[in-house]
């Protein structure tokens, strides 16, 4: 990041295993305890596994709530993630690169619900949601996301708009291009990279959303993937499932480990986009 | 405002070849809002209509499942809410929980940030690590803390060699104790991003200055590098406090808000989903957003800034 001539000292490396011990450690006991096997080995405490089976991960998979939970969360994710996506593009152009009356508010609405109370508002929508038979669907999830994720998408584009030479867009427009034109051909492209980047942090709010889960939706048609966790009941009731709780987590944590893997570079500038401008 | 925007239309207007409109200013206009329109309109279809309706509501004494008695009480439910001592408490825990994981967070977050800074082996390791606790589900990350420090099923009694009965869920302090740390360690990465982002816009040769002008590197901390950051740091504890104090998933995951461990959030959820009393919910609904509204301009007015500057718009 810095200009400064990195160097490696004792310190950074030590500074370094930290971190990484840090980050990875709950993580690797929840891999640890999803692999116990037997009520034994979970109630025997202790860090690692005596007797490490797969059973927990079959288990999990036998259990037909979070087989649609799975399926939820990755429908209700994508559809909400495009739509904020495409809804945000709109904006933060209009916003970074037009003048307007009441473009002021427009950001001021992104920001007043970037610092909204979530829970303040399930009461409402779950009375609103059953009055207009949405409660208990994916659109009655998708709704909510969309605002939410929308201001956060807004900023990260028009951050990115911002760093997009202009001339181009007007050498477009000077060539006879309409300005629909040039934003679709000019600026599209170019704001490729940031898109990308606000779809990866809208799919992660989405995906980790649990206040929306467990209060608009109550069946398997529609409970996301975090409600569901905290439904778990295991393959019998009076079996502790918290070996299989732990291997369910296990497997949501999968996709987030694959998204931060591929794109980590993308997913750390949009996170600090816009905020150090100052 | 960004200066390019606003020197845009009046760089376009001259020309003027292609006249769509009569002015290029309303055209500008109706393009604005025909781009920013939709979007606004989502936000506020699920903030403002609901939040309006939640006023209204807060109004009547209601139950849903008894919607045959639902009566207009006035402001007294908030009468109710505000005299109730385990509204207050909840004010308390959440008040507790931001202050204490915020400046938790910027001590270590910032640590990371330094290293992250200076590190030139294993940088790619070390960036997907710290986006690991960012990315990863809330409700998970509660499980993990919660497993961890139960006596039957976790490792940190054993590590630490304390009395295998010992359950620090059994009482507030014990309770709090682990949401915090759970909290602390989900979201550090992000203030650590932040303040790597604020670290490197600090001016190498002000440190440079100050370490020749025989700086210590303590002074140098203070007035040249934390100064430079400023927008970063505040960024950073806005939205964490914000963040903090709105807390649900990992009390509910944990403690199911027992051992008084309810946030108002909790209060919220549980008046509005599980009794279903939609009158007093509301109530308690716009109290959460007051007191997160008194927070934020609390906050602003603290630093002195506007966030929408700070955002670089």
């Amino acid at each position: 990041m810095g200009e400064k001539a990195p160097h490696i000292s004792w310190g950074s490396i030590v500074g370094a295993e930290l971190i990484v011990l840090y980050t990875l450690t709950p993580v690797v006991y929840l891999v640890s305890l999803s692999l116990k096997g037997g009520n034994a080995d979970v109630n025997q405490g202790g860090f690692l596994p005596h007797d490490p089976s797969f059973t927990n991960y079959d288990t999990v998979f036998q259990f037909s709530l979070f087989q649609h939970a799975l399926f939820n969360s990755f429908g209700i994710s994508i559809i909400s993630t495009v739509i904020s996506v495409v809804l945000a593009t709109f904006a933060a152009y209009a916003v970074a690169r037009l003048r307007f009356r009441g473009k002021k508010f427009v950001l001021s609405i992104a920001l007043a619900i970037a610092m909204f109370p979530v829970v303040a508002l399930v009461g409402p929508l779950f009375d609103m949601w059953r009055a207009i038979g949405i409660y208990d669907t994916w659109i009655g999830l998708i709704i909510p996301y969309l605002s939410f994720t929308l201001p956060m998408s807004i900023w990260v584009l028009s951050a990115f708009f911002r760093e997009i030479p202009w001339e181009m867009e007007q050498a477009a427009e000077v060539d006879g291009a309409t300005a629909w034109q040039a934003f679709r051909k000019v600026i599209v492209p170019l704001a490729a990279p940031g898109v990308f980047t606000a779809a990866i942090i809208t799919f992660f709010f989405a995906w980790n959303d649990f206040v929306f889960g467990i209060s608009l939706s109550s069946t398997e048609r529609s409970i996301p993937v975090p409600a569901s966790l905290a439904f778990f009941t295991g393959a019998s009731q009076f079996d502790q499932p918290i070996a299989a709780i732990a291997a369910a987590s296990v497997v949501v944590t999968i996709p987030i480990f694959i998204i931060v893997l591929l794109f980590q570079r993308k997913i750390v500038s949009g996170l600090t986009s816009g905020a150090v401008k100052g | 405002m960004a200066s390019t925007t606003t020197l845009e239309p009046t760089k376009a207007a001259p020309g003027g070849r292609r006249t769509k409109t009569r002015t290029p200013e309303s055209a500008e206009n109706r393009l604005g809002w025909k781009l920013a329109g939709p979007a606004v309109a989502v936000m506020l279809l699920v903030t403002a209509w609901p939040m309006l309706r939640a006023l209204y509501l807060s109004l009547f004494s209601y139950r849903l499942t008894d919607p045959d008695n639902r009566e207009l009480v006035g402001i007294s439910n908030y009468g109710v809410v505000l005299s109730d001592s385990l509204w207050w408490r909840a004010v308390g825990v959440a008040v507790f929980i931001m202050v204490v994981t915020v400046a938790v967070e910027l001590v270590i977050g910032f640590g990371f940030a330094m290293v992250m800074n200076n590190i030139l082996v294993a940088r790619g390791l070390v960036r997907a690590s710290i986006l690991v606790p960012y990315g990863i589900i809330t409700v998970v990350s509660a499980y993990a803390w919660l497993y961890a420090f139960q006596p039957t099923t976790g490792f940190v009694n054993q590590w630490l060699h304390l009395d295998p009965g010992t359950n620090l869920f059994d009482d507030f302090w014990g309770s709090i104790f682990v949401i915090c740390l759970a909290e602390i360690w989900k979201t550090t990465p992000f203030v650590s991003l932040l303040l790597l982002a604020g670290l490197s816009q600090v001016p190498n040769d002000a440190i440079e200055a100050a370490t020749v002008d025989g700086a210590t590197w303590r002074q140098r901390l203070t007035k040249v590098i934390l100064p430079s950051m400023r927008a970063a740091i505040m960024v950073a504890v806005l939205f964490r406090a914000l963040d903090a104090y709105r807390i649900f998933d990992s009390p509910f995951i944990m403690t199911g808000f027992a051992n008084g461990t309810a946030p108002p959030s909790g209060l919220v959820y549980n008046a509005m989903i599980q009794r279903v009393e939609l009158g007093l919910g509301s109530a308690m609904s716009v109290l959460l957003f007051l007191s997160v509204l008194i927070i934020a301009f609390g906050l602003m007015k603290l630093f002195r800034v506007d966030l929408s500057q700070v955002r670089g718009d």
